[in-house]
């Protein structure tokens, strides 16, 4: 692929340089070297050298933020990661956060001959089932757990909490055992080859087991399913579904009765879930369904949502924790106690900023972070 | 059909392992030439990252080492290494690498013939495992 398909294929070059893009770019309001725009105009005046080599092409969080202003409707976001394939091909990688291990790691998944032990931490107080129609995508949470529990974030706790979820709706999902890396990280960091061999995997492992339907609980798992795989050719053939769309589901048709939990919250939309994918009301239904919950919304909130500050584990700088910090202050300025989030990630993001020190001058606001999905297993009670 | 031959990368501290190893040679102590040693300026600056690469670039077996908790040049490089490896193993018990195929050692600079009997036994063990189970990747395109 050269840049001039990727121009036509983003339709890049109905661009007006009218500046939108970079004007509400969280990337670009603190960074004064990065720029959509410039970007587009440097890949528009055929320089293509200046796009791939520019370190900043790895910047972009690929939030869609400039997508959803754009007036012309260049897909901004999906024009990055192609660019970004040629980059790859150049030898160009970004600078990957956590010195690239969650690249490595998706690498060496793709070998044919790896056998997983994914599932040890599951106990017998959660009820799988290997004859069941629907399917909980797992995830990368296992690997999560000894990489980020230094900032004291449990990835499994948010699999557990959906787990009990699914049991109490009297669900016993499959859990894959050898399910792999989604490919969304390697996908967005441009390693397309990566991305397809693990997709084929994914593919070929969902349809062996026949599912009618998957349930995520990671926004980005569920966006590489829905849009990415089928767009490179490998269809998985059933429902898909996040866990906070299954539970405004159920809740709007079995009018679940939950416990109280008194808690004054705030949601951050995943940019992933909400500006990708266009769920925003289903984790409100479900916050608005528990009793005791007050709930505020930030001043940048569902499509104005501001993203985490990192995505795909590449290029994570200081600029990233600023907006991090300003994301945070916003969270604290609306009075919640507790931030809830649908995305693992930026749960990761979030705490990460908050353990880090960073420069003196900065103080980043202290503040609980949760997933939704814990939210609600907390409010179904029972043993934690 | 020639017996198979492991490939090991050793992460070896500037102070004490990689010393040990160079006492080795000097002192003409025998072992296998299946490691390729990477020297660190101390066992501390392990990323977990150069492991899972030198696995994706065909390592069959890894060793760290580093000085002895009391020697270290930095004072607690030993301590920051153990944690980090401890986070490695998990990761790589998961991804479903034999546990026996990661190897955390402690060898003092006047440990030479330590350094050449962990090597000897590692190979050995290695040679029963049979290849690692990257060793289908050999990537050319691999990330700065």
């Amino acid at each position: 692929m050269n840049l001039e398909d990727i121009i036509q294929e983003t339709k890049t070059y109905y661009c007006l340089e009218c500046g939108k893009c970079t004007s509400v770019c969280p990337v670009a309001k603190y960074d004064p070297s990065f720029s959509p725009r410039a970007i587009i105009e440097d890949a528009l005046l055929g320089f293509e050298d200046e796009l791939v080599f520019n370190q900043k092409l790895f910047s972009c969080l690929t939030c869609y933020t400039c997508q959803q202003r754009c007036p012309c409707d260049v897909d901004f976001p999906v024009f990055i990661r192609k660019a970004r394939s040629i980059a790859q091909d150049n030898g160009q990688h970004g600078i990957c956060a956590h010195s690239g291990q969650l690249q490595s790691l998706a690498r060496l998944m793709t070998s044919p001959d790896i056998k997983q032990r994914r599932l040890e931490w599951l106990s017998d107080k959660y009820r799988t089932s290997n004859n069941s129609d629907v399917l909980f995508w797992v995830g990368c949470a296992p690997y999560f757990e000894p990489i980020f529990e230094d900032i004291e974030f449990r990835a499994l706790d948010i699999t557990e909490a959906s787990l009990k979820i699914l049991n109490s709706f009297g669900i016993e999902p499959r859990l894959l055992p050898n399910e792999k890396c989604c490919g969304h990280d390697v996908l967005w960091t441009g390693d397309i080859e990566t991305f397809k061999t693990l997709a084929e995997h994914n593919a070929a492992q969902i349809k062996e087991a026949g599912v009618k339907k998957i349930i995520f609980s990671c926004p980005e798992g569920y966006r590489t399913f829905k849009l990415d795989y089928p767009n490179f050719g490998f269809d998985v053939g059933c429902e898909l579904q996040h866990i906070s769309e299954f539970l405004a589901e159920r809740i709007e048709k079995d009018g679940m009765k939950f416990n109280e939990v008194k808690m004054k919250v705030t949601y951050q939309d995943p940019c992933r879930l909400g500006r990708h994918l266009g769920v925003y009301d289903a984790p409100r239904k479900v916050l608005e369904a528990i009793p005791g919950i007050e709930f505020v919304e930030m001043q940048y909130s569902r499509w104005d949502s501001i993203c985490c500050g990192t995505s795909a584990w590449t290029n994570c700088d200081s600029y990233s924790n600023i907006i991090r910090t300003q994301r945070l202050s916003e969270a604290t300025a609306t009075g919640a106690e507790t931030i809830i989030t649908s995305c693992p990630k930026c749960q990761t993001h979030f705490r990460c900023a908050m353990v880090d020190k960073g420069e003196e001058h900065r103080t980043t606001p202290k503040i609980e972070i949760m997933d939704l999905v814990n939210l609600v297993a907390n409010a179904l009670g029972g043993e934690k | 059909m020639a017996e198979f031959e492991p490939k090991i990368i050793a992460f070896a501290c500037n102070w004490c392992t990689y010393a040990a190893a160079d006492l080795a040679g000097t002192a003409r102590v025998q072992y296998p030439p299946n490691v390729y040693i990477v020297r660190l300026m101390c066992s501390g600056m392990l990323n977990p990252d150069y492991v899972l690469r030198a696995f994706e670039k065909g390592a069959d077996g890894v060793i760290v080492s580093g000085c002895h908790y009391t020697d270290c040049h930095y004072i607690d490089g030993p301590v920051k290494c153990d944690a980090m490896f401890a986070k490695l193993s998990k990761m790589m018990h998961i991804l479903g690498l034999e546990d026996e195929r990661l190897k955390r050692e402690m060898i003092s600079t006047s440990e030479g013939t330590v350094f050449a009997r962990v090597v000897k036994e590692f190979v050995d063990q290695l040679k029963k495992l049979g290849p690692s189970p990257f060793s289908s990747l050999r990537m050319e395109k691999v990330a700065v």
